[in-house]
């Protein structure tokens, strides 16, 4: 009898011990965690129904942000062009890095040479690589202009910074910038194709394309769901791209190139409206949300069938 | 027969478009850093020659490297940037791992409602907090100092999320049997764990290095006066005031993508590697 109350005690002893040694692990990073990203997310929550300055005493003001948001047309215009922007680069990059994937995954020579030159924009700075798009596509100057002039004869050269063709140049320009990461996704997944699953189809008479459409997309279907779901919020979160090809010379976007992260910069940081800038945000947010709810939904509804 | 070479010659066929396909993509990736390479050694009046386009121009610019640093005051840049960089990557490692550790290999109480936090924070853009954040740092007087940048980067879920999901695929065996000959949990992470996570550390450094070294939004918001300024502000500030001195904007990209690159080259063999390892089944 004492001596099982003993071992309990004991049991209860270590046990304690080894919550404290995976608590001290923890820690270091949890409580960063905690101070600079768990409380300034609750925060966010209840600034939307605030007014604030950052200095003079805060209003409760219910939902009369979300109310002037719905009458604001900047902020509809930065809605519809991050929507636009989004439709656009979405499918693109994901077509294109599957593509490269397929491609960069057969046994090709400088296979590892080819793969860093497609990962490198990804990890080069977006300053310095805008820079050079935006001579590379200057209107009168730059070189695409000049071929499209003196090869196609083409009269009206296009603006491709202007508010007609900026937003396809955003597309263009970050399907260029990340479909090399997106590639590194997915030949991660091509590597758990199994080679068995090919050479039976090879034996059923499969050609290319049925291999494609029978084998490697089904097998690619987890992958394709996390790219999708990936490359969306990254979309809606754009700001410096936008920032960089579209602001003039004061780094200002105008209604057709204005995106939602811009606008709740603007709204916080030139114009400090807080309480209507978190507003613009929970927008943002309750979108993210959205597109990963549904897209786990038809994964789940895929998987079941 | 006939079959067999008809097979014969598609496969010749499908290997020259492959090749072709992969010249023309190489190409559209490559050429704008040539151009920035080319155009950083030219004179305004020549970046956008190209009839005939020369790579190497006839009087190759040098100065434009060296007068970028007199331009914009750019060691000072590249000192704070190369600073939050490294103290960023180291804390970001050695604070993720440990937390993965206990995350993958200790049972505790409250282990999933902890994992559960990370998790859901994971899908949360930053720019929905952004602005409390800011809010709050400014309260605790971190306004325009490195510290801000510091705090704000160096404790991600991803990070988290990451080491965790590769310290799953190292057998709990491992561990146990440590355990049994009496190492502590401490001395288990240390000299286990962390040699085997090579792949998952170096994708963690590439990611966490790159993010921080281009970042532009997160300092945009903090570091106000020119002395706090990192790489990309400063370069993006030139471009503001000397939007047509293309030789020297060339010259100053170029000189940011340089330790990018080297990290990137000395990595890349673990970072497919270590993007399968850490497994990003759906």
């Amino acid at each position: 009898m004492d001596n099982s109350v003993e071992l309990k005690k004991g049991r209860k002893n270590r046990d304690k011990k080894r919550a404290l040694v995976a608590y001290s692990f923890i820690a270091p990073n949890f409580i960063g965690f905690a101070v600079f990203t768990l409380v300034p997310i609750v925060c966010a929550f209840a600034l939307g129904f605030l007014k604030w300055d950052g200095n003079n005493p805060i209003q409760f003001v219910g939902l009369e942000n979300f109310k002037e948001l719905s009458g604001d047309s900047m902020f509809w215009a930065s809605l519809k062009n991050t929507i636009i922007y989004c439709v656009g680069t979405v499918p693109l990059t994901m077509i294109a890095s599957l593509a490269l994937a397929i491609i960069l995954n057969q046994k090709i020579k400088a296979r590892g040479f080819f793969r860093t030159v497609a990962f490198f924009p990804y990890v080069a700075s977006l300053v310095a690589i805008t820079a050079v798009w935006a001579m590379i596509f200057h209107p009168s100057k730059g070189p695409i202009n000049a071929v499209l002039y003196y090869v196609f004869h083409m009269e009206e050269l296009p603006n491709w910074f202007g508010k007609d063709l900026i937003l396809l140049t955003l597309i263009l320009f970050s399907v260029w910038k990340y479909m090399g990461y997106y590639m590194v996704i997915y030949l991660a997944g091509l590597q758990g194709v199994s080679g068995e699953l090919y050479e039976a189809a090879s034996l059923d008479g499969a050609g290319t394309w049925q291999k494609f459409r029978y084998v490697t997309w089904p097998q690619l279907r987890p992958t394709t769901f996390f790219v999708v779901v990936m490359l969306t919020i990254n979309c809606f979160k754009v700001y410096d791209i936008a920032i960089m090809l579209a602001g003039g010379a004061d780094g200002r976007l105008g209604t057709s190139s204005t995106v939602l992260v811009y606008y709740i910069y603007q709204k916080a940081f030139v114009e400090w409206d807080l309480g209507y800038s978190s507003a613009i945000a929970m927008v943002l947010f309750v979108l993210v949300l959205i597109i990963t709810l549904i897209q786990f939904r038809g994964n789940a509804k895929y998987e079941n069938s | 027969m006939a079959k067999k070479s008809s097979m014969h010659r598609n496969r010749v066929v499908g290997k020259v478009l492959i090749y072709a396909l992969l010249i023309l993509i190489t190409a559209v990736m490559v050429v704008p850093f040539l151009w920035m390479l080319s155009a950083s050694i030219k004179t305004n009046t020549e970046v956008f020659d190209i009839t005939p386009f020369q790579f190497i121009p006839d009087e190759p610019q040098w100065s434009n490297y060296q007068e970028i640093w007199t331009k914009i005051p750019l060691a000072r840049f590249i000192g704070n940037t190369v600073f939050l960089t490294i103290v960023v990557t180291t804390l970001q490692m050695l604070t993720s791992s440990f937390a993965a550790y206990a995350f993958a290999k200790l049972q505790f109480k409250h282990r999933n409602a902890l994992f559960l936090a990370y998790i859901a924070t994971i899908a949360m853009p930053w720019q929905v907090y952004m602005v409390p954040q800011f809010i709050m740092m400014r309260g605790m007087g971190l306004n325009d100092k490195l510290l801000a940048m510091i705090c704000l980067q160096a404790f991600s879920a991803f990070g988290v999320f990451l080491m965790k999901q590769f310290y799953e695929g190292i057998p709990d065996s491992l561990c146990e049997a440590a355990r049994i000959d009496g190492m502590s949990e401490y001395k288990i992470y240390s000299s286990i764990m962390l040699p085997l996570s090579k792949p998952a550390l170096s994708t963690l450094i590439i990611f966490t290095f790159v993010n921080t070294w281009n970042d532009y939004l997160g300092p945009l918001i903090y570091l106000k006066s020119e002395a706090k300024k990192t790489i990309q502000l400063g370069l993006k500030m030139f471009i503001g005031q000397y939007a047509a001195e293309y030789g020297l904007i060339m010259a100053g990209s170029i000189i940011t993508l340089i330790p990018v690159l080297i990290v990137f080259l000395a990595l890349q063999k673990y970072f497919v590697e270590g993007v399968a390892a850490t497994g990003i089944k759906g």
